[in-house]
């Protein structure tokens, strides 16, 4: 919600394929078939009252967000793949070798931390130069190694400075040198640019995109920020409540979510029902008249920009995708007004400050909402 | 039961009364209660109808080494006396010493030196002059069976040998340091003991092959150590004074206890310890 | 809270008014009454004896005292010693304190009760432990002594045994307490660098808790350089071998308080120019 992405706006403008492709061409979307390389991991961890069972596939190279809402066990998948936390169940085969009974400090996998968790007491240098150390390269060795990735991260200047001389993006990017230090064949960046306020995010993200496209092994990162899921990663996999629900492209998620976490994500109204023919007949009482053709059970898919709201029963609209509904709550989205709406169908709409106020809307105020059904997007579920 | 009655109906007749009030607790015993004559009779003989007027409790600091024997006589004396208490503080003469001139509420002092109580009488804490009622002789006190083979003070210097002494300090120390002078022997122990009884503790416990303790010692040890005597203890025989004091809150029955320990029966029952006549 | 207020409100016409006035005459700003006042009185408490001791000083007899070599011996001994205990405390306790706070085995909390042991142990007692346990006789001294020829009691290594048994868990303690407060993580994210837990616990954890080290240290090192009951009764008394300080002014106050009192200030002016000198060293909060 509190990110709304332009790009699944657009989506409905070209989603007219009646049948939506798994595949996208610009990017592999399907997970790789197990090969010698990559990774290739099922993951069960089981705590009390919690389950986890993740299955994760990554090709060398590939960068795989795991995204999902907090409390849904991505955290954890990402410390099972460290070894901070046994498998209950599963198996984890990083480059064809079996890691799971492997201690942390054995794999070959290196981590950045939410809040980075740089060592205080060691100079940005000798943070970067503590995982080659442990390794057994020498000393000065070590820290020519460390020079050189500070180096690479832009921080030549900072090699002296302790942790907590370093700003957010600084502790940011010594953070990703250190885990790199070690010459990983598996990264795994836990909430990146959390930590991070917004200005400085951006920035960091597109350095961190680069430099991940760089990294010739699999990164995993973990995220509850789709844009942050879907700027740095080649392939997202949403975990709710343990586990896999969707994985594919950011653009093919974003187009078709498949539950209600995912569509809210990337800011679409999100239906489930039964279609025939142009008509899906919701789950949630009224029907959808769609463009595609289709049958059986399906989402439908529309954003809040395509939704038009009038204060009186329009005449000149058809009745179809016509509902009445009540506004509950209304919040400025950037420069449009997102409306909350309850009624025939529970929807967002956004619109312009000028309509809103033109139609003198606030909470309790009863509408008519239309959607035009070359806006709607239906795929079967 | 009766005494911890008794003890809590005095509390509550002292609530109130400040902090220095409960502090003299332990010697408390209003003196307007026994103003009577005091009882200064020859005990031995049924001392209760001698002085029908004692009553209260009857602070005693007495040396370490008199533990054995004042706790008997102590409990004859409450006998003796119905509805009084005899209140002990066995320590190290000299710590009893300087808690007396510190302002301690005792009645009596019975110290194991001459030195000791001369640091009380110098303070002007004794009332009257003290007397010696014991004197206590010195002896070596081995493991049992005498394992080391000691049989004189010259066979204490033999190599490999762990002594113990009392710390110069005490009065045991002291003894022994002035027998060893009057013999001649040079020895070296391997501690200076805070005092007598934790030397003779080093030697139950093994880790001193010997101590030069007293004879009542090694006789309250009760067969975990042995004794050996040696004839210059004869030179070093320390005289135990007895003296009431002026802090004391029950005079009578302080002059009731030492006339007691001096008597026949109280001399009995310190020659059982081990303790030699005056 | 209205009732609360009243007796304040009396002293003027407004209820506000009194107490501000009396916040502000209490020296720094928002010093409440509640914490001024008994810390104020807990301060005078603990320095009160100490005051005593410096206004009854014999301070014309003290450079007697201090002239006598003994005084020297002891106090000289009193450190080695102190510092040894302090050290064999630091080489056994922290590895202790972190088993205690970073793992989990059966009867833990058993054991973190007993690790306090010593604190609660009247130290005489400690003493005769110490000799049941580790003297000539003792249920392992006696095979020290029959394979190694070694005895303990009456040594100056006895009397650093006796100091580190009573100190240790007081760096123990500490120690273990700061380690729970330190984030875990940060070993994990050692670990994930290549660090074995040895490593991380060595070139991490141990330079993160650093200060509470330090603090369990001088805790640990002044109850060694005060201890005497444990150390008299297992390590006896010889001076110059075994006659700490504390000892030495234990026998001084037999026959001769003055002598005891100038020791004790001597122990005492040492202990704190120590004891101030490490805390702008160690504890200066960076």
């Amino acid at each position: 919600m509190t990110h709304t992405d332009p790009h699944p706006h657009e989506q409905p403008a070209d989603g007219t394929s009646p049948a939506p492709a798994p595949g996208t061409p610009e990017r592999a979307a399907t997970a790789p078939e197990p090969a010698a390389g990559g990774l290739d991991a099922r993951l069960v961890v089981d705590r009390s009252g919690f389950r986890l069972d993740v299955t994760l596939k990554a090709a060398p190279g590939e960068v795989v967000a795991l995204l999902g809402p907090n409390g849904a066990g991505k955290t954890t998948a990402l410390r099972a793949l460290a070894g901070l936390t046994p498998l209950t169940d599963g198996h984890l085969h990083l480059d064809g070798t079996a890691l799971e009974h492997t201690p942390p400090e054995a794999r070959p996998v290196g981590v950045v931390f939410q809040d980075y968790l740089l060592f205080p007491h060691l100079s940005a240098l000798d943070n970067v130069a503590f995982g080659p150390r442990c390794q057994g390269v020498g000393k000065a060795e070590a820290r020519a190694r460390a020079a050189a990735w500070l180096d690479r991260m832009g921080l030549a200047g900072h090699a002296a400075t302790k942790p907590r001389r370093l700003s957010g993006g600084q502790a940011q990017r010594v953070a990703l040198a250190r885990a790199l230090a070690t010459r990983p064949r598996l990264l795994l960046l836990d909430e990146p640019l959390a930590a991070l306020d917004a200005r400085t995010r951006l920035e960091v993200r597109a350095g961190l995109r680069r430099h991940l496209a760089e990294f010739e092994a699999v990164s995993v990162l973990v995220t509850h920020d789709p844009l942050d899921a879907m700027v740095l990663a080649d392939r997202l996999v949403v975990v709710e409540h343990g586990r896999v629900v969707q994985q594919g492209t950011p653009a093919d998620i974003a187009r078709h979510p498949r539950t209600d976490y995912i569509a809210r994500l990337v800011g679409l109204n999100l239906y489930r029902g039964r279609a025939a023919g142009h008509t899906v007949r919701l789950d949630a009482g009224p029907a959808v008249t769609t463009t595609e053709e289709l049958s059986g059970p399906a989402f439908v898919a529309f954003p809040p920009s395509a939704v038009t709201l009038f204060r009186d029963r329009p005449s000149g609209v058809s009745a179809r995708n016509l509902w009445r509904c009540e506004v509950t709550g209304l919040e400025t989205h950037g420069d449009r007004i997102r409306a909350d709406l309850t009624g025939d169908l529970p929807l967002a709409a956004d619109l312009t400050t000028v309509a809103a106020a033109e139609l003198d809307l606030r909470p309790g105020t009863p509408v008519w909402a239309t959607v035009k059904a070359a806006q709607t997007h239906a795929y079967p579920a | 039961m009766t005494r911890s009655a008794r003890r809590t109906r005095r509390l509550l007749r002292l609530a109130g009364a400040g902090a220095a009030a409960v502090l003299a607790l332990t010697a408390c015993s209003s003196s307007s209660d026994s103003s009577d004559a005091p009882d200064t009779g020859t005990p031995g003989s049924s001392g209760a109808s001698a002085s029908p007027k004692l009553s209260g409790t009857v602070t005693v600091f007495a040396a370490a080494s008199l533990k054995e024997s004042f706790t008997t006589l102590g409990k004859e004396f409450e006998h003796r006396h119905p509805g009084t208490k005899v209140s002990f503080n066995f320590s190290g003469s000299d710590t009893l010493a300087a808690s007396i001139t510190g302002g301690a509420p005792a009645d009596v002092f019975a110290a194991a030196s001459p030195r000791t109580m001369k640091t009380v009488t110098d303070a002007g804490d004794a009332s009257g002059a003290p007397v010696t009622f014991v004197r206590n002789q010195l002896e070596i006190a081995t493991r049992p069976g005498n394992p080391a083979k000691v049989s004189s003070l010259k066979d204490l210097t033999k190599s490999g040998l762990k002594v113990v002494l009392c710390d110069k300090t005490v009065p045991c120390g002291a003894a022994a340091r002035k027998a060893l002078d009057a013999a001649g022997i040079e020895l070296t122990p391997v501690s200076y003991e805070q005092d007598v009884k934790s030397a003779l503790n080093k030697v139950e416990l093994d880790e001193a092959d010997a101590a030069i303790v007293y004879k009542t010692d090694v006789k309250a040890a009760q067969g975990k150590v042995r004794g050996v005597e040696f004839p210059e203890s004869a030179g070093a025989v320390n005289d135990y004074p007895i003296a009431a004091l002026k802090n004391g809150r029950n005079t009578e029955a302080a002059q009731a206890f030492i006339a007691l320990v001096r008597s026949a029966d109280g001399q009995k029952v310190l020659g059982e310890a081990g303790f030699l006549k005056p | 809270m209205t009732s609360l207020d009243k007796p304040g409100a009396a002293a003027g016409p407004r209820p506000g008014r009194p107490r501000r006035r009396r916040a502000g005459a209490g020296g720094r700003r928002g010093v409440p009454l509640p914490l001024l006042l008994p810390g104020l009185l807990a301060l005078a408490f603990l320095l009160l004896p100490l005051l005593a001791l410096l206004l009854r000083a014999p301070w014309r007899a003290l450079p007697r005292q201090l002239g006598s070599t003994e005084v020297w011996q002891a106090l000289q001994l009193s450190l080695i010693s102190a510092t040894a205990a302090t050290a064999v405390s630091l080489v056994l306790g922290v590895p202790l304190a972190w088993l205690l706070a970073r793992t989990e085995f059966p009867g833990r909390g058993l054991v973190r009760a007993l690790v306090t042991l010593p604190l609660v142990l009247p130290p005489v007692v400690g003493g005769v432990a110490l000799l049941l346990a580790l003297g000539r006789n003792g249920v392992v001294g006696q095979w020290l002594d029959a394979w190694f020829g070694i005895t303990l009691p009456f040594t100056t290594t006895g009397v650093v045994i006796a100091e580190a048994f009573v100190a240790m868990p007081f760096l123990v303690i500490s120690v273990e307490g700061t380690l729970r407060a330190a984030d875990p993580r940060y070993e994990e994210a050692a670990t994930t660098l290549g660090a074995s837990r040895f490593t991380a616990f060595r070139r991490v954890t141990l330079p993160l808790i650093a200060p509470g080290i330090a603090a369990g240290a001088v805790l640990a090192w002044a109850r060694a350089l005060g201890e005497f009951g444990a150390t008299i009764t297992f390590a006896g008394n010889f001076p110059g071998r075994t006659q700490t300080m504390p000892l030495s002014v234990y026998l001084a106050l037999q026959n001769d308080p003055e002598a005891a009192i100038a020791l004790s200030l001597v122990l005492l002016t040492v202990s704190i120019a120590v004891l101030a000198a490490l805390r702008d060293r160690w504890m200066t909060t960076p």
